[in-house]
């Protein structure tokens, strides 16, 4: 736990360790494809954007990597291993929150640590920092039906880092949530992952989140779901929306999108 | 200020200007016929007043009391019962598949069928001492807690399945600290219901086959045509449900107090 807090070590940055390897992972729902053989590694602590239109497959993928489906044909594995279901080494932060409604803030956060077995006044204590660290100090003791939804997201990161996983899987985190709260968020999500070095896989169907997040964006194409272009980022960071990199490529990857839109007929 | 005046009234006043009109209404009814319109015999509705000092007589000979301990007794004997045995049998079904089909045709075929008409059965069976009373009511309450049981179990949402197994939890986990406490609202609501519904059926059950019992009172002032008397046992009982509502209420209040949040 305290190895967390200390400065991020140095060689994280240069390693590229690959962290999470998909093989030819493939998921058949009876005839259809819901997505056709992916194959895509993924370095250590680095940040990877999914993104595509809906019906792309891109949840599906997460799904995969987090344990909740199992491909019907190829492989999904995580430090040499494969996944056979989901594990508190691997975090999830959903669209929809998935907050426990019945547990106060607090006691949301310090549920992986409880679940460890961990005495209550470290779980306390744990669930607090990361509290702090989404900025819901003073905020404890609310029940998440009296968040906003931005709050209750930041509790559910917070929820996901207390377990101190390797992976951070985000589904849309940010979908629901109004565009200031999005932005704020992405920013603060930025700062969170530079601290903490997580291999962080964000599914968004939002162009600009992934140009401002991501070291590497995976576009996806749709009928069937694939990966149709991978872009490594090199736009140092913290980027600016307005910057002509940024912007540049921004254009591109919305023809990229568009395209894959279009195959989905009238929307 | 008028306002002001209007909304209190409107909370806590209103009630009791209500229940004022009521026994303002049943006074004159009873007075009126009795001296002026002679509609019916003036024995068969006895005003308030009566109502009370029949109660107060009543209470000094101890019979009022008997008789409310009796039918709490039941009441407290046969819906532990039921609460017990709907809450389990419930999260049993809700958990487990295979005994989910099993065991769900049997209820449908018995649910439609009012507890009523196997009251007869159950003297038979049981005798006409307490058992009989006792099982009546578990059977009659056991529907209400079972099915809304199995109703909160199955409608826990999926999504707070996955957040809680990405965050380590094993199947036991899972059950304890996300089914349980997602499904006891639902819960909650079939144990009120059953309580309810074992307070209804235990006066049908004294009417039949007891020699103690607010039911048993009102039936046996009405061998002597003592109306005050049937209408106390009426009163009382409402009293009683009434009370015993509140207290569930806040129960419920305390146990969901998160739920209150979310309505907030």
């Amino acid at each position: 736990m305290d190895a967390m807090l200390a400065e991020a070590p140095a060689a994280a940055t240069d390693s590229r360790r690959v962290k999470i390897s998909i093989r030819g992972a493939e998921k058949r729902f009876g005839d259809m494809v819901a997505l056709k053989g992916v194959d895509l590694d993924l370095y250590e602590n680095s940040f990877t954007c999914l993104l595509g239109p809906s019906g792309c497959g891109k949840s599906t993928l997460l799904n995969m990597i987090a344990g909740f489906t199992q491909p019907t044909a190829g492989q999904v594995l995580v430090d040499g291993k494969a996944v056979q279901g989901p594990s508190a080494d691997r975090g999830v932060v959903f669209q929809e929150y998935a907050l426990f409604p019945w547990r106060t803030a607090i006691d949301n956060v310090a549920f992986g640590p409880m679940l460890k077995g961990m005495p209550k006044a470290q779980q306390r204590e744990i669930a607090k920092r990361y509290l702090a660290m989404v900025g819901l100090a003073g905020h404890e003791g609310k029940y998440p039906g009296n968040l906003s939804g931005g709050m209750k997201q930041r509790v559910a990161i917070a929820r996901a880092l207390a377990n101190d996983p390797s992976v951070l899987l985000m589904d849309e985190p940010f979908g629901a949530l109004d565009a200031q709260t999005r932005e704020t968020l992405q920013e603060e999500m930025l700062r969170i992952w530079e601290h903490e070095r997580k291999t962080v896989v964000f599914v968004t169907h939002s162009i600009s989140e992934a140009i401002f997040l991501a070291d590497r964006i995976v576009v996806m194409a749709t009928k069937p779901g694939a990966v149709k272009q991978v872009f490594d980022l090199d736009l140092p960071r913290p980027r600016e929306r307005s910057e002509s990199g940024f912007v540049r490529l921004e254009k591109e990857i919305k023809l990229l999108v568009r395209a894959e839109v279009q195959k989905l007929g009238v929307i | 200020m008028s306002a002001e005046w209007r909304k209190r009234l409107s909370t806590g006043g209103m009630r009791c200007v209500a229940i004022l009109l009521f026994l303002a209404i049943w006074f004159i009814v009873s007075i009126g016929n009795a001296h002026w319109w002679k509609f019916f015999n003036p024995v068969l509705l006895p005003t308030p007043t009566e109502v009370v000092k029949a109660g107060i007589e009543a209470w000094q000979s101890g019979e009022l009391q008997d008789n409310i301990l009796a039918s709490m007794a039941r009441v407290i004997q046969g819906f532990a019962i039921a609460a017990i045995a709907g809450v389990a049998v419930g999260l049993a079904v809700g958990t487990w598949r295979p005994l989910e089909r099993l065991v769900e045709p049997m209820i449908e075929l018995l649910r439609p069928i009012p507890p009523l008409a196997f009251l007869p059965m159950m003297v038979l069976w049981f005798g006409i001492g307490e058992m009989s009373k006792i099982a009546f009511i578990a059977y009659a309450a056991f529907f209400p807690v079972f099915t809304t049981t199995v109703e909160g179990i199955k409608y826990v949402d999926p999504v707070l399945l996955r957040a809680a197994s990405s965050l380590g939890a094993s199947r036991a986990d899972l059950f304890r600290h996300v089914v349980l406490p997602a499904a006891t609202p639902s819960i909650i609501t079939g144990l009120r219901l059953g309580f309810g519904l074992s307070f209804f059926v235990i006066v049908a059950a004294e009417f039949i086959a007891a020699d103690s019992g607010l039911g048993y009172m009102i039936n046996d002032a009405r061998t002597f045509f003592m109306v005050s008397q049937m209408l106390l046992g009426a009163v009382v009982i409402g009293l009683i449900g009434f009370g015993v509502n509140i207290l569930l209420r806040s129960l419920e209040g305390w146990l969901l107090r998160w739920r209150v949040a979310t309505r907030g």
